[in-house]
């Protein structure tokens, strides 16, 4: 764990041997907080390696990425027995010395690119910035730096380094605004605009939760490469796979404490906490379930030819469904992946009914769906329900939980039974019924889904529709809310479509499974026959993707 | 006279944790104003239109507070009698400007695309004229007095309601929960009365509050220039235009009418902010 | 993307409509009022106008023309610039206007600059992302934002012209001459542009861009000169035709406070003596500027925040 240093000299520039970023009981609190936020925590960073950082959210793993930059939010207080970058004491630095090192010595990529990127400049600007404040120094390191010194320069380095890092048209990528750029492009852009200062280490927050699976692997290769080339790399994330192929060494963090540390292959196959075994255990296996074939049972509900577009129609228009048909059978789940964009959402409203279609239509039972007349097809609407991701987005703010659970309830029952039949189902989710009179912020994500679940359970629907139910929530919670839902599915028996672009969620839940992308479904069939032996392109590149492993790293179930 | 019943449209900034003593200000000198308005003898027991010239001219002092005016009449007791006038005038125009204002912006909402079209044109119309310049229009037509000033200052401050109520209404019809309403397949009528005009019309109250500081604010720019309340009633523009020739000689006659102008729209503008508080606390 | 040119364009179609509304609105109203129309043009029951002036007025307006054929008429007419003729300065109401619009708009203009420099100065000083500094600067910008003008001016001529004799009690088109009338016409402005983008800016100052600015060691003033600037910008530059609109109307108050020469003050007298053509003709001038600002203001906001789908205006 010693600084030890790699060759490597493609970054050359930074110094190599005895680079240090060190941390010793490090607390971080929030002002009118009693806990900290980060408590007693201790690292040490060396170029060449990659130190990752594990936690679900609120464990304190961003809050600790910013301390280390002096970027902690005002009103932080941030103490430490030890806080030195190659010995140089960083507590207690005036905010003009912070401003140098920040950039020059350590870099800082935060998720998202589309919100990490000024939107409204041109990424060249961003990465342009990073060379222009750091160019005196850059100058003095000598070799092809020195450029920084001019805008010229500048420009032609931002392109140089685009292109290394794997940007395609570097000179006209660099005049695009983050929004121009696809999801992948934009981290790019991010990493070089924290790297691009040549610093010796690298802070990355979760990198790659906002891109798919495929970008993924590419991003897990850019930032194994610039380990390789000699960068220190802190990574943050609550992301096991990505953790997995990347990290030598593990910190795992609970509410801001060090739970457990110790070398990445080690801990992960034979954690000894029992949180870290239980976050290993919240990262889905990409397993197929034991199928519950029932294959004549009688059908649920039928979608042909589905056509939708928005706006004009096409070419100029988006069309967000192009001919897709599927069929649920009574008793059984079937999940449909998809990634953002793909039309999954735009599929469920139009199953549901209340999404214009430009084409195909929709049978339930058998009988017209689709076709019907807007005021009959409301009328009959509780025979199909939804679970929304965004539990509280779908909730009356006004209301309380049990006038939210109520509302779904079929009209005509008396106070006293439709109270009952609220607590049963609040009952069937798992909730005390105490929660009724809550109001829907006044719940935790994880309630605020089970009470969703439970409103689509009100109306004794035929199939239940969920679309990314439990994609907001935390990897724990959404192991225990998926717990709920597969036991519902086996009590019930009722039919379920399943959307997520997590396959680890549709594995555990799905008999079929519908692959989904650009309007059109490209490949269906048994849940295992997809998992294991997929044969559309894309889809192989999905679960190839989620395999989860990188660099000749497999990731292997913990024994327990 | 800036219409800060257009900054009411920001989203409202992070509730502060304890109870905010500014706005409990605020809310403290309306309550005083409505007691002027409402029973002024008992806030100032002297006549605003008693003339005694021989103390005309006299600068604040124990015996009167803000002075007196070129009849000799105490500054005070007229600025008290006054709120009746300015809050009537304010109450009425805001009245007016609401009542219009969600006429239009429901329209615009929830009436369909042409309605939008047509209705969001209308706004249009009326905000690009200045809120002095029809006021000034209507009164060339129809004579200056208090009834058009009330009429013009509705008329003004209508679009930048109706803007607020349509964005308002267009953001709540496309929540989540609206949605949720018609998914669960309820009757469009239902989800329009259960759901989505009790959480649009929320903030309303809070707006309304604020306006009505801005069309006394307005009331009295038409007083000052002669065109509203006709002396000698003690409403506070006309008490400013009155003081207009005096401005350097008896500077009392001026500070006070307009200290008493701003603090009205100063406690309108933040007294909403604790209605707001209470409001997301119930 | 940069400017918007179809939405521009959608702006500039849409202030054509306006301007025919308005139009339309006038020329309904001047022929809502009870009693005879030619009697309210001249300046309504007492103004006392001898029948020749009545006659002449009916044949100029056609009031004894069918409605549709008025209406086509008017709109004629103030197609090609024909506003009519003021019957109180017995001249057409366009020379009029022409002559009195340049001190108006150097008044309007000039407040708008420094309104808005004042208020971006402000924000630049007083934004923090926490502690005093924003409630302080927040409520000073209130207050400004609730100082009625013509309070203002009378306040700021007692205090600078009367009391210091830093500037001169008359106002003519120097700087010094200038300057009051300007600052009571802008300082309110500022409070409440200031107000508008005090809460962008807060929002940019601690959104996720920001942090990354400041990881590659850009400090405060680079960060809010470089980032929070144009994001503060954005609902100010939006609100530019209504504050123009504001300005003009103020323009009455301060003109005829300031005894300055322009459109305002024409406007006031003319209200009193109810001269109808000529205080149609002003206030659709008005309008047709409030249209042309916010044309401009589409174009500006293009520049300042090229994303295609920011709010529009």
């Amino acid at each position: 764990m010693s600084g030890a240093s790699t060759g490597g000299a493609s970054t050359g520039g930074a110094s190599m041997s005895g680079a240090v970023l060190r941390a010793r009981e490090l607390s971080v609190t929030f002002r009118g907080h009693r806990r900290p936020a980060v408590r007693e925590l201790s690292l040490e960073l060396s170029p060449g390696r990659c130190l990752a950082l594990v936690g679900e959210s609120g464990s304190g793993k961003s809050v600790t990425a910013r301390a280390l930059l002096g970027l902690s939010e005002p009103g932080a207080r941030v103490r430490a027995a030890e806080l030195s970058l190659n010995g140089r004491d960083l507590r207690g630095l005036s905010e003009r010395e912070w401003a140098r090192l920040r950039g020059a010595r350590i870099g800082l990529a935060v998720q998202d690119a589309l919100s990490s990127l000024d939107p409204v400049r041109p990424i060249g600007r961003e990465i342009g910035d990073a060379l222009r404040l750091h160019r005196r120094e850059l100058a003095q390191g000598g070799g092809e730096a020195t450029r920084a010194a001019s805008a010229t320069g500048r420009r032609e380095l931002a392109a140089s380094l685009l292109a290394r890092l794997g940007v395609d048209e570097p000179q006209t990528r660099l005049r695009q605004r983050a929004g121009q750029l696809s999801g992948g492009q934009r981290q790019r852009a991010l990493i070089a605009s924290a790297v691009a200062a040549r610093p010796d280490f690298l802070i990355a927050d979760e990198p790659t939760s906002a891109v798919d699976a495929i970008v993924q692997r590419q991003l897990i290769e850019l930032l194994g490469e610039l380990v390789a080339g000699g960068v220190g790399l802190l990574l943050i994330s609550h992301d096991l796979g990505l953790v997995s192929a990347l990290a030598d060494e593990v910190l795992v963090l609970r509410h801001g404490e060090l739970v457990e540390t110790g070398p990445a292959e080690q801990l992960l196959s034979a954690p000894r906490h029992p949180y870290t075994r239980e976050l290993l255990d919240a990262s889905l296996p990409v397993r197929p379930r034991p199928s519950r074939a029932a294959p004549d049972e009688p059908t649920v509900l039928e979608a042909q030819d589905l056509r939708v577009h928005f706006g004009p129609p096409p070419p100029r228009g988006r069309q967000a469904l192009d001919g897709v048909g599927l069929r649920l059978r009574r008793g059984e789940t079937l999940g449909v992946m998809g990634a953002s964009g793909s039309g999954k959402s735009t599929l469920l409203r139009a199953l549901l009914g209340v999404q214009r279609l430009d084409g195909g239509s929709v049978t339930l039972d058998g009988r017209p769906w689709s076709a019907l007349a807007p005021r009959l097809q409301r009328r009959q609407r509780r025979r199909l329900s939804y679970v929304p991701q965004d539990g509280l987005g779908s909730m009356d703010p006004r209301w309380n939980v049990e006038q939210i659970v109520a509302d779904a309830l079929p009209r005509g029952l008396s106070r006293h039974a439709r109270l009952r039949r609220v607590d049963e189902l609040l009952e069937t989710v798992e909730l005390s019924p105490a929660l009724a009179a809550r109001r829907a912020a006044e719940l935790s994500g994880g309630q605020r889904q089970r009470v969703a679940i439970a409103r689509a359970l009100a109306g004794a629907p035929e199939a239940l529709l969920c679309d990314e139910a439990t994609s907001a929530l935390d990897a724990s919670v959404q192991a225990s809310v998926l717990r709920t839902l597969e036991r519902i599915q086996g009590e019930s028996g009722l039919a379920m479509i399943v959307v997520s672009h997590d396959l680890g969620v549709l594995a555990r839940l799905s008999d079929r499974i519908a692959v989904m992308t650009e309007g059109r479904i490209v490949e269906e069939g048994p849940a295992a026959q997809i998992l294991q032996e997929p044969s559309h392109p894309y889809t192989r590149s999905l679960v190839a993707a989620s395999r989860r492993s990188a660099g000749g790293r497999a990731w292997r179930q913990p024994t327990l | 006279m800036t219409n800060l019943a257009l900054l009411a449209s920001r989203p409202a900034e992070r509730p502060r944790r304890r109870l905010d003593p500014v706005a409990l200000l605020a809310c403290a000198f309306l309550v005083f104003l409505l007691l002027c308005a409402l029973a002024p003898g008992l806030v100032s027991g002297r006549d605003p239109l008693a003339i005694a010239p021989a103390e005309a001219f006299s600068p604040p002092s124990p015996a009167h507070w803000f002075g007196t005016d070129e009849s000799g009449r105490d500054i005070f007791s007229r600025l008290v009698w006054g709120a009746r006038d300015s809050l009537l005038i304010g109450v009425s125009a805001t009245a007016i400007g609401v009542g219009l204002g969600l006429v239009l912006g429901v329209l615009a909402a929830l009436a369909g695309k042409i309605a939008d079209v047509v209705t969001s044109r209308a706004i249009e119309v009326l905000l690009a004229f200045p809120g002095l310049m029809l006021a000034l229009f209507l009164i060339a037509l129809y004579g200056p007095g208090v009834g058009t000033a009330i009429l013009s200052v509705g008329l003004s401050t209508a679009p930048g309601y109706a803007r607020i109520i349509r964005t308002r209404l267009r953001t709540v019809a496309s929540s989540g929960y609206a949605e949720t309403a018609r998914i669960l397949g309820h009757h469009p009528l239902r989800v329009l009365l259960r759901t989505i005009l009790p959480n649009a019309i929320a903030p309303i109250l809070g707006i309304a509050t604020l306006g009505i500081g801005q069309a006394i604010v307005w009331a009295a720019a038409l007083s000052y220039l002669g065109l509203g309340v006709k002396p000698p009633a003690p409403e506070w523009g006309a008490m400013l235009a009155a003081a207009r020739t005096y401005i350097t000689s008896a500077w009392w006659m001026t500070l006070f009418p307009g200290l008493f102008i701003v603090l009205t729209v100063l406690a309108t503008t933040l007294a909403p902010r604790l209605l707001a508080r209470w409001g997301a606390r119930a | 993307m940069g400017v918007p040119w179809r939405a521009v364009l959608w702006r500039a179609v849409g202030g054509l409509i306006v301007l025919w509304a308005a139009a339309t609105a006038t020329f309904f109203a001047i022929r809502a009022v009870p009693g005879d129309p030619a009697q309210a043009v001249l300046g309504g029951p007492g103004s006392q106008a001898g029948p020749e002036a009545l006659a002449q007025v009916r044949a100029e307006y056609g009031f004894d023309q069918p409605l549709w054929m008025q209406y086509l008429r008017t709109l004629g007419r103030l197609a090609s610039g024909e506003l009519g003729t003021s019957y109180s300065l017995h001249r057409p109401v366009a020379a009029v206007i022409g002559e009195q619009l340049g001190g108006t708009l150097l008044l309007a203009v000039l407040a708008l600059l420094v309104a808005w420099v004042l208020a971006l100065a402000w924000l630049l000083a007083t934004t923090r992302t926490r502690g005093p500094w924003n409630t302080l600067g927040s409520g000073v910008e209130l207050v400004a934002a609730a100082l009625p003008e013509f309070w203002l001016a009378a306040v700021l001529i007692v205090v600078f012209s009367s009391t210091l004799h830093w500037l001169p009690g008359l106002s003519d088109n120097t700087a010094g001459g200038l300057a009051l009338p300007v600052l009571a016409l802008a300082i309110p402005l500022a409070g409440f542009l200031a107000q508008t983008m005090r809460g962008s800016m807060m929002d940019s100052l601690t959104a996720p861009y920001s942090l990354s600015a400041r990881a590659r060691g850009e400090r405060s003033t680079g960060l809010r000169l470089r980032h929070s600037i144009r994001h503060a910008a954005a609902p100010g530059i939006a609100l530019s035709g209504w504050a123009f609109g504001y300005l003009i109307g103020g323009s009455v108050v301060i003109e005829t406070i300031f005894a300055r020469p322009g459109l305002g003050r024409t406007l006031y007298n003319a209200v009193t003596i109810r001269d109808v053509p000529l205080v149609t003709g002003i206030v659709l001038v008005s309008a047709a500027a409030y249209v042309l600002v916010t044309v401009l203001a589409e174009i500006v906001g293009g520049l300042v925040d090229p994303r295609p789908g920011r709010a529009a205006a």
